[in-house]
């Protein structure tokens, strides 16, 4: 059991994009099938991003141990679903032009906020690895690792500007966000009283 | 070995359930289905007329399916597929629009009287979303100014408000759709006179499909289309500039005037460029979505003011 666990979450997280080539191929994403493509990639790396922020407090409020194993997995593969989204932008939407996207990003808070959830997963992925755990040390290595909530934060907003109006489905999933993100502060603000307490 | 033996066609045909279930992720299946809703098509209008000003033979039109499962219209969902889906929750008949305000002949007209009294005409028109996604649209209708003409505006009507329906029925209604309902919209009076603007009651020669605003709604080709008010019971010329549904919810983001214009750009997102739908990659906008002869109606007023 304990071996499959890895294997099968790996699988599990391969199923979005084996959904959507066969969508695509069989005609079965609508008249926008773009549009579909890279809405449902945005939204499979938004999901895997909150299951990623889901893994601690699951260890410390619910006493599972194996989202923790999975972690990783879950990390790589949300910087993997938002690397393919954010190609769908600059390929299909921008045409490769470097002037143009840069132009978008800084003048649209909605790319903008996109673009810097990216750009803040990037080094994550990059040091998500044993090796760069070693080479940076534990302690530095996981202070880099917290940017992760940033990004949270800045995926809820974009996420929400999606949309003409907020829906239902965002609102709740902002709030799933903020929820994780809550658990963490309250659990370091206590950590801390209790360690000014000892002192 | 006979084809019926591979498998039953009964569940051949149920193939995409089973292609659902056999992908068994729980995130694999939260991603919206876009199947399309099986397209209806309508009864043949009587008596449509091609009008070759109108004929823009250098677009190609998009297909009836496009232009019936891919719409926005919040009181049936607000998901592009829900209008489609949802189409047999508004009720089109008994159907009455009221013509009233600064009219000397105020009207409350039954729609089959107004099939009967105006000749329709097919024109292809390019439709512009503020989204920024685009189609080519042959519709069937007639011009607003030959309506309005009926009614012998007086000389304080400076505006045209128009009025989407509400049915207690449709599902953006009764649940969260983020706007307020009646839909309402607004022209000045040269733009809703203007020769382009119609009122269209097909599409493709059929009865106006419910989830393309069934069963009368308006076409302005040169503005974003949610200024395109759909299913029609209320059309009132005033004096005052009326309030419009996108401009008081959001009006950073959207004006009275909603001119397709690439030089202005959404707060969210760039104008400069639109999805044609069907094709692969974005084309440039033009201004007034290439209808120039409508610049004239905007002759001294700043486009990045009165956006």
């Amino acid at each position: 059991m304990k071996k499959a666990l890895v294997p099968a979450a790996f699988a599990a997280c391969c199923l979005p994009l084996l959904w959507l080539g066969l969508q695509l191929a069989l005609g079965g994403l609508g008249a926008n099938p773009i549009e579909a493509l890279q809405d449902d990639l945005g939204y499979t790396a938004f999901v895997l991003l909150a299951l990623t922020l889901a893994c601690t407090p699951a260890q410390k409020l619910l006493g599972w141990n194996w989202p923790i194993r999975i972690r990783k997995l879950l990390g790589d593969f949300c910087f993997f679903y938002a690397s393919l989204h954010l190609l769908t932008y600059a390929v299909l939407d921008q045409g490769f032009d470097f002037g143009a996207i840069a132009t978008d990003v800084l003048k649209h808070k909605f790319i903008f906020l996109g673009m810097a959830t990216w750009l803040l997963l990037l080094p994550l992925a990059v040091t998500s690895t044993q090796g760069w755990q070693r080479r940076l040390g534990f302690r530095r290595w996981k202070r880099l690792h917290r940017v992760v909530y940033l990004a949270g934060g800045l995926a809820s907003f974009h996420f929400l500007l999606r949309f003409k109006t907020p829906r239902l489905e965002t609102i709740a999933w902002m709030g799933t966000i903020a929820v994780l993100l809550l658990i963490r502060a309250i659990d370091a603000a206590r950590r801390r009283a209790r360690m000014v307490q000892s002192s | 070995m006979r084809r019926s033996d591979v498998t039953p066609k009964s569940v051949y045909l149920r193939r995409r359930e089973f292609l659902k279930l056999g992908a068994g992720s729980a995130l694999a299946l939260s991603l919206p289905a876009y199947a399309r809703a099986k397209v209806e098509h309508g009864p043949k209008l009587a008596g449509v007329t091609v009008n070759p000003a109108f004929a823009l033979p250098e677009e190609k039109k998009n297909s009836f399916e496009d232009i019936t499962t891919y719409n926005n219209f919040y009181e049936l969902g607000t998901d592009k597929s829900d209008p489609s889906e949802n189409a047999a929750k508004l009720q089109t008949r008994p159907w009455t629009l009221s013509v009233e305000g600064e009219v000397g002949k105020p009207k409350k007209w039954d729609i089959e009287e107004i099939l009967k009294a105006f000749p329709v005409e097919e024109r292809v028109y390019r439709l512009r979303c503020v989204e920024a996604w685009s189609m080519v649209i042959p519709w069937d209708g007639f011009p607003l100014a030959d309506f309005l003409k009926k009614h012998e505006p007086t000389s304080r009507a400076k505006y045209v408000a128009f009025e989407t329906v509400v049915q207690a029925q449709m599902p953006g209604v009764k649940g969260f759709a983020g706007i307020p309902f009646p839909y309402v919209e607004g022209l000045r009076i040269d733009e809703a006179t203007h020769p382009l603007t119609l009122l269209a009651v097909g599409l493709y020669g059929e009865t106006l499909p419910n989830q393309d605003g069934a069963p009368i709604r308006l076409v302005v080709p040169w503005k974003y289309g949610f200024k395109s008010a759909k299913s029609l019971v209320r059309i009132r010329l005033q004096e005052t500039q009326p309030p419009t549904t996108w401009s008081q919810y959001a009006p950073g983001e959207y004006g009275f005037y909603a001119n397709v214009n690439p030089e202005v750009d959404h707060p969210r997102w760039t104008q400069s460029r639109e999805r044609r739908i069907g094709e692969l990659l974005r084309r440039k906008t033009t201004m007034f979505n290439g209808y120039p002869e409508v610049a004239s109606l905007y002759a001294g007023m700043d486009l990045r003011k009165f956006y």
